[in-house]
């Protein structure tokens, strides 16, 4: 199991460092030149030269990047060439939106997809049917124009629900609760969808598997048989697709926080990446791959925890 | 295999589903096509008079926010979203595929590189990469498509060598390469099609992936702002989302629309293709003939199970009126080669059938006690216990054998945690196995089918039943472990006097330990007598087929099956 981790672990830390890799290569392939950007299009020359220096953009590429890199490492990702706000601090204060948005959108889609996948394996029949239908309709409908039309009738129509802002959890939970509601159910629609259908068929072939019918067979309650036996062996591949899910929650939050007026993560994506703002596009990048590792991580903990093979060898 | 294709596209065209998806997808596809002959105004001109202007004669569907109107922006963006959807497509196909094969089909170091870097692409959010790239290629929506189409290529690349994996090991294949035909032949005859299914699904899907992050994108107001788009159309419509929420309906039902046709267009395909698998592999069940009944059974009281007229039927009759009994410590052996409905008849009393069985019984009579089949889940584990032929397959592989054995225990006869724990040990010590405590902690993967079967022995008698319904419980043995596996059960049931059914098709395992043996064919039994009886004057014509199979000293021809 330990060593399972640590492979994971490393695995997360390549993929953080060459995604940071190509985003910085990218990033310095923009037509445009920041330091004019920032100096302004009426700077002079020895301006704009001195902002370049400023910035350290006199030096070559790899030598910046190395600079980027060793700051990085040591929890130091730089100032925003805007701003001046250090992206830690930046970051720091708009990611308690996104990870309220997202972690509830998870938590939302594990619980609600465990549920329906459950029910529809166990009862069939009509339940099963609006769960296929339910599947095919979260695909089709994305995560936007849920938040679009939640946001229309919900909060605008109905005005149930703020239909914007952010209240912070240690200022209100139940406000916070309340203005994370909707964005967390718009994500969640489609991951919920696509895990329900999962756990529902895996949860059919586990049901027909050769032991469940030897346990039956001793007399193990039925409540047992499906949650404690059944539902344990078929929630690893829905595990699997819960963690590609979350791939995509994080990609509709992007979305969804402009939907909501959420200043998250997503919203600073977007400014920084058209204003060419290079250390916080890289803050943002960073900070996103984290939260997907993390995620994988504490998916591939409970993956081994569920899965005695990969546990214990 | 090109005959298979075209069944493909005919199953496909029976389906209702897809025939409306395609006629979706297909006017869409022409009315962006169409787009110039059919709007009367360009999508980019705006004219302040006009904002937000209601559906009239000039504007059909309104104009939005500065006045454009919404029906040409509707009809080319379109264009806009269904050309980088394919673009997108067609970049990830072309990356996935080629890739996908070669390292489905040769492997080793080219696989292990892009596998590894499938799984890191996979991983990327692609929202932020596309916001980066858009930024850098100066929002040229097209070139973010390319982008994301290599972002999607993981996708494909694994259904790709999943499939090729899969079919390289096929006969024929192995065949095609022994008789010389070169590597690129080999993919083209006979690995291409296979995989041809899967990516057009696939590419159904990735069709729908595409419009909705791309749409996203332009709705974050990214892209290309001369071009109209149904995600521009979406930002402008929010927008206006107080004043004249109507702007949604259109764009919101386009991608809707359209991702919904896709979608549902790759799930017709799928089942289209699974149809073709489903009818080429069901096995032909078994036919009955006319009803009759099996030989009469004597019953004076003494009987632990009576079971008359005992049916079950499927797609048709398994087992047709089957009737027998068995006293308190009397081992019944249930012969008869597969398909010939034991293992149905053995399940069918234990209760444990499949819901797709109807099961009907004239009579059950279980220790004196007239039962109703209802009842019978109650007995289960307590009074009636089963032992499988499969050992490994029959243990949850996500338990521990120690929580497998006492789970049962702790429930039936309400036992500590740790009496339950003390008693399994014991059962697992009587069962043979060297050191119980280890097997007790171990996990099914841990140990040897022989210890398995074992194990699922223990967990049989664990509640002191009264009868043991066990199912070919050598069969899946190596030779040396099935003799002491039945001496096991044969002195378990003496010591216990359960009373027993063996299911097997063994004549050897019969002789072995069964008092008396009811012969099954189609369904029915056709002979029943005491062990010595029958092995000396066998009456039925079957019997004495089944006996001279196996005095040839040769398995039975249906050994294999039965293992498979």
């Amino acid at each position: 199991m330990i060593a399972f981790l640590v492979r994971r672990v490393v695995a997360g830390v390549v993929l953080v460092l060459v995604i940071a890799t190509l985003t910085f290569g990218l990033m310095s392939l923009t037509g445009q030149d920041p330091a004019r950007t920032i100096a302004g299009q009426t700077a002079s020359h020895e301006q704009v030269a001195q902002k370049a220096a400023e910035l350290g953009l006199d030096r070559p590429l790899p030598v910046r990047y190395a600079d980027w890199l060793s700051h990085a490492v040591r929890g130091d990702l730089g100032s925003s060439w805007f701003t001046n706000e250090p992206v830690t601090s930046a970051l720091g204060n708009k990611l308690p939106v996104t990870l309220s948005i997202v972690l509830a959108g998870l938590l939302l889609s594990a619980v609600l997809s465990v549920a329906l996948g459950v029910a529809a394996a166990v009862r069939g029949g009509w339940l099963d049917r609006a769960v296929q239908g339910l599947a095919i309709l979260g695909f089709a409908v994305p995560s936007f124009l849920v938040a679009l039309l939640l946001a229309l009738v919900v909060a605008v129509k109905l005005g149930w629900l703020p239909a914007t802002g952010y209240v912070p959890l240690e200022q209100s939970p139940s406000l916070w609760t309340q203005s994370i509601a909707l964005p967390a159910i718009a994500l969640a629609v489609g991951a919920i969808a696509a895990t329900a259908q999962q756990v529902r068929g895996s949860m059919v072939d586990v049901l027909k598997m050769d032991y469940i019918r030897t346990l039956r067979s001793r007399g193990v309650s039925e409540r047992s048989l499906l949650f404690r036996h059944a539902l344990r062996n078929a929630a690893p591949p829905a595990l699997t697709v819960l963690s590609l899910q979350f791939i995509g929650l994080l990609s509709g939050a992007v979305v969804v926080e402009k939907v909501f007026g959420l200043t998250g993560i997503g919203t600073e994506a977007n400014s920084a990446a058209s204003q060419g703002d290079v250390p916080m596009v890289m803050g943002v990048v960073v900070v996103m791959v984290l939260m997907v590792v993390l995620v994988n991580l504490l998916i591939d903990v409970a993956y081994g925890w569920l899965n005695p093979k990969v546990r214990v060898s | 295999m090109s005959e298979r294709r075209q069944g493909l596209t005919r199953r496909l065209l029976r389906d209702p589903v897809a025939i409306v998806c395609l006629a979706v997808l297909g006017l869409i596809v022409l009315a962006s096509v169409l787009a110039p002959l059919l709007a009367s105004h360009d999508p980019n001109t705006s004219s302040l008079q006009d904002t937000l202007a209601p559906p009239s004669g000039d504007h059909p569907l309104g104009a939005d926010g500065v006045g454009r109107d919404v029906l040409a922006r509707l009809l080319y963006g379109g264009r806009t979203s269904l050309l980088g959807a394919l673009v997108a497509v067609a970049v990830a196909v072309a990356l996935g595929v080629p890739t996908g094969l070669i390292a489905g089909y040769y492997r080793r170091g080219f696989d292990a590189v892009a596998s590894w870097t499938a799984n890191l692409l996979m991983a990327i959010p692609a929202i932020v990469v596309l916001l980066v790239v858009l930024a850098v290629v100066g929002q040229n929506m097209y070139l973010a498509m390319v982008v994301f189409g290599l972002l999607m290529a993981p996708g494909v690349y694994r259904l790709i060598r999943a499939s090729v994996t899969s079919v390289r090991e096929e006969l024929y294949v192995d065949a095609a390469r022994v008789s010389g035909l070169g590597d690129a032949r080999i993919m083209r005859r006979h690995i291409l099609p296979v995989v041809i299914a899967p990516t057009v699904i696939q590419a159904a899907q990735m069709f729908g992936l595409a419009i909705v992050i791309q749409s996203g994108l332009e709705f974050l107001g990214l892209g290309s702002a001369s071009e109209a788009s149904w995600g521009a159309m979406l930002n402008d419509a929010f927008a206006n989302i107080y004043t004249k929420p109507i702007l949604l309906l259109w764009p919101g039902l386009a991608v809707a629309l359209t991702v919904a046709a896709f979608g549902l267009l790759g799930n017709a395909l799928r089942d289209a293709l699974n149809g073709s698998r489903r009818a080429s592999n069901k096995a032909p069940a078994p036919t009955t003939p006319a009803a009759m009944a099996g030989p009469a059974i004597h019953i004076d009281g003494d009987e632990l199970l009576v079971v008359r007229d005992l049916r079950v039927a499927y797609d048709q009759e398994v087992v047709g009126g089957v009737s027998l009994a068995v006293r308190r410590g009397e081992v019944l052996g249930l012969v008869g080669e597969s398909g010939s409905g034991k293992t149905q008849t053995a399940f069918a009393i234990l209760g444990l059938l499949p819901p797709e069985a109807r099961v009907s019984s004239g009579q059950l009579l279980f220790d004196g006690q007239q039962l109703s089949r209802a009842a019978v889940p109650k007995l289960r584990g307590r009074r009636i216990a089963y032992v499988p032929q499969e050992p490994m397959s029959n243990l949850d592989p996500s338990f521990r054998i120690g929580a497998q054995l006492t789970e049962p225990m702790r429930r039936h006869l309400k036992l500590s945690r740790a009496a339950a724990r003390r008693k399994a040990l014991d059962l697992l010590a009587r069962v043979g196995i060297e050191d119980p405590e280890r097997v007790y902690s171990s996990y099914p993967h841990q140990i040897s089918g022989g210890m398995a079967q074992r194990v699922l022995i223990a967990g049989a008698v664990s509640c002191d039943p009264d009868l043991l319904i066990a199912d070919e419980p050598t069969t899946a043995l190596d030779v040396t472990v099935q003799a002491e596996v039945l001496d096991l059960m044969r002195s378990l049931q003496s010591e216990r006097r359960m009373g027993m059914i063996l299911v097997t098709h063994n004549f050897g395992v019969v002789a072995d330990i069964c008092d008396r043996v009811a012969v099954m064919q189609t369904g029915q039994i056709v002979e029943s007598a005491p062990v010595a009886e029958l092995f000396a004057n066998p009456q039925h014509p079957y019997t004495r087929m089944l006996l001279d199979s196996t005095l040839e000293d040769s398995a039975p021809r249906t050994r294999q099956e039965e293992m498979a």
